[in-house]
């Protein structure tokens, strides 16, 4: 039994055919984003009223505004992180005055904190859980094990940064990071929440002042 | 019956398999070919009292082959002994402890998972620790840590 022989360079990880098709997947389930598809007859109908266009331009941010103001996030603790992670959601820092619910069940989540190091192994639970949160979404990589790989990185068994999974909206450094890097990252999340459209764009996040 | 001492266990292991064990502390080593691997270890568990299995491994001495060891420990006389035994590079296979003690099975795999030594007896000898499509032993020296492995690495 011979070990691989190493390929010099490596192709990059977006050559693969298993990712491709999954990146493939993934676009064929934003077409099909039923909340999405809601929001615009909604809007289109307001649009027919008189005056409609005015109310229009609230909806969206009324809409936005429950969006950003209600993310569930799903409880998934992968490592140490995950400790700071549950300090965040306890009493102390409390971050559901922010409206965010550690929630355990992936179908009514909307926010999944990585927290912690990624194995290959735990790649593939992973991308179902994601798959398994309806539209739209969100993924904060916490900690620098999620984000590159940490001290990690040079090991044979942990995937190098979880943006090789899933998307990534907001990367919270530290090892791990304190709740109050979390709760930072999570507010810079809710400015982002605030901004989607129904485009599915997402605007660059602001310098933080 | 007297406890056994660190010379005492040298000195049997001698006059046994004809080996000089090297003694340093509470610690008895000693090398056998892999031929007497499993008599050596059933030796230190019923004559020498070594009833303890400690941890089973392995080091990757590239062209000179791959060093299997184990240690087994006798708590109540507090000497320990580390038995090894060499195995060659490109021929990987070594004879199983499973039968001496039943919790070589899982070291075992373990070892055969990062190594790729195959236990030849043992009763179940898979991946234990990596997936089970994994390619390659990661804890050789010729393991390339870059190695493309889909899709996430």
């Amino acid at each position: 039994m011979k070990p691989p022989v190493p390929q010099v360079p490596p192709p990059g990880w977006s050559e693969f055919k298993d990712l491709q098709e999954w990146e493939k997947y993934h676009q064929e389930r934003a077409d099909n984003d039923k909340t999405s598809e809601a929001l615009s007859s909604i809007a289109e109908a307001i649009h027919h009223f008189p005056g409609g266009w005015i109310v229009t331009t609230s909806t969206e941010k009324i809409f936005n505004w429950a969006r950003s103001s209600s993310i569930w996030p799903v409880t998934f603790g992968l490592a140490c992180c995950a400790i700071e992670m549950m300090a965040t959601f306890a009493s102390r820092f409390d971050v559901e005055r922010f409206g965010m619910v550690p929630w355990a069940s992936p179908r009514h989540s909307d926010l999944m904190i990585v927290s912690g190091t990624v194995t290959i192994k735990m790649a593939p639970m992973l991308k179902r859980i994601y798959d398994q949160m309806p539209d739209p979404k969100w993924v904060v990589s916490m900690g620098s094990c999620a984000n590159s790989g940490g001290p990690f990185r040079h090991g044979y068994h942990v995937v190098k940064g979880v943006d090789r999974v899933v998307p990534v909206d907001v990367y919270v450094p530290g090892c791990p990071p304190t709740p109050d890097s979390l709760m930072y990252g999570l507010l810079r999340l809710q400015e982002q929440v605030a901004q989607f459209q129904k485009t599915g764009t997402r605007p660059a996040p602001a310098e933080p002042a | 019956m007297t406890a056994l001492t660190v010379a005492a266990a040298s000195s049997q292991i001698q006059e046994r398999f004809g080996v000089g064990p090297s003694a340093t502390g509470g610690e008895v080593s000693v090398t056998v070919p892999p031929e007497q691997w499993q008599e050596l270890a059933r030796f230190a568990r019923d004559t020498l009292g070594c009833r303890y299995f400690n941890f089973l491994t392995a080091v990757d001495w590239k062209e000179q082959g791959l060093e299997v060891l184990a240690r087994l420990d006798n708590l109540d006389a507090g000497v320990a002994l580390t038995i090894r035994t060499r195995v060659a590079a490109d021929r990987l296979r070594c004879p199983t402890l499973t039968g001496v003690f039943k919790g070589a099975d899982w070291m075992e795999r373990e070892c055969y998972d990062m190594f790729g030594v195959a236990f030849e007896g043992h009763p179940d000898l898979r991946r234990i620790l990596l997936a089970d499509d994994w390619e390659g032993h990661p804890l050789r020296k010729d393991y390339a840590v870059d190695t493309p492995q889909a899709p996430y690495r």
